[in-house]
């Protein structure tokens, strides 16, 4: 009984529009920030590399070539700083964790679907 | 001096309005009973006496059992005092979540995690011996406890191995980032004494009082600016 409570708690946080999306999509993250008084939307695109935790802990990581340099950021999915996922192109991929695209430069970073064809995640940007 | 029994259900994470992640602890703070009220007339001092947690009738005694039927109150498990309650109660009255408010600030008193006998790195934090350069079963051990022929003797006070944990312990200032009055639940934030099911003391911070500079206050104003 004191375990549901505390899952009440929790399921109460719980994002109200479920974000959707498979790990190897390519995604546009539109997250809050604050400047001073003022509110922006930020947008983050790039590959889901993987999730991780349940309920209240989960989170996803998008990785992206930024200038040259891969950069991963990792989004609580029921944060209210998360506006929303948007995703742009579904990837096809066999791993759960897609660690081994760190190692990876330029089309062999490449995930690709059937018949999408074959675009570089810097085309894809 | 308000306060509350209580009984910690665990810890989990909230987002505030902004969207920042805080821990906070779940206590289950009701509904407490008002068993007796002390006036500087009657007993000499001014406190109220709470019960909380509902008990088999035939598990107390009965002069304590006397002491609550007086009052009409119900069986409880645990009583304490609470000196000069700033609300004003009567015996048999209910009592729950809803005597602290949001951005209250607390003191969580309650009793430790029993670890057992613990070596000096974990009950005194020492920092032991090498783990490496040849180091030789002296990784975990405390080093010299005295000096030579004077004094001659081990200094009263010397942190040494031994029983750690289960004593009551105090942690002050704490926030209450939400009060549920349905469930009679308060959410503070951080870590408070005792394991998951222990009894806790929640009373009214002694050190940041209501109404003093604090951070709660300077923080809303802001809130509202960025409403608008």
């Amino acid at each position: 009984m004191n375990q549901a409570l505390l899952d009440k708690i929790e399921s109460e946080q719980y994002r109200k529009n479920p974000i959707t999306f498979a790990v190897g999509d390519s995604v546009k993250v539109h997250t809050k920030v604050v400047e001073g008084d003022k509110e922006r939307i930020q947008i983050f695109s790039g590959v889901v590399i993987g999730r991780r935790g349940h309920g209240m802990n989960s989170t996803f990581t998008v990785r992206r070539i930024s200038y040259g340099e891969g950069v991963e950021r990792i989004f609580p999915v029921h944060s209210p700083r998360v506006e929303k996922v948007e995703v742009e192109r579904k990837g096809a991929v066999r791993r759960a964790k897609l660690t081994y695209l760190r190692k990876r430069l330029g089309k062999g970073a490449t995930l690709v679907k059937e018949k999408e064809g074959r675009n570089t995640e810097a085309a894809a940007k | 001096m308000l306060g509350l029994l209580g009984k910690k259900l665990g810890q989990t994470r909230i987002y505030d309005e902004k969207g920042i992640l805080s821990s906070v602890t779940v206590v289950l703070v009701g509904p407490n009973r008002v068993l007796q009220c002390k006036t500087q007339e009657s007993d000499g001092y001014n406190a109220v006496q709470l019960g909380f947690d509902d008990q088999k009738e035939q598990r107390l005694t009965k002069p304590l059992l006397g002491h609550i039927k007086k009052q009409n109150g119900a069986a409880v498990k645990r009583i304490r005092e609470f000196r000069d309650f700033s609300l004003s109660v009567k015996p048999g009255d209910v009592i729950g979540a809803t005597v602290f408010a949001k951005g209250d600030f607390i003191d969580a008193i309650g009793i430790t995690k029993g670890r057992g006998f613990e070596g000096v790195m974990k009950r005194h934090n020492f920092r032991g011996g090498d783990a490496s350069h040849g180091a030789k079963g002296w990784r975990r051990r405390p080093g010299a406890i005295g000096q030579r022929l004077f004094p001659g003797t081990v200094m009263r006070g010397q942190r040494m191995p031994g029983h750690m944990g289960q004593v009551q312990r105090t942690t002050q200032n704490l926030e209450i980032l939400q009060v549920r009055e349905a469930d009679n639940l308060l959410l503070i934030k951080g870590a408070i004494p005792g394991a998951k099911g222990d009894y806790v003391v929640i009373r009214e911070a002694k050190k940041n009082r209501k109404g003093s500079a604090k951070p709660a206050a300077k923080v809303e104003p802001k809130a509202e600016a960025k409403k608008k």
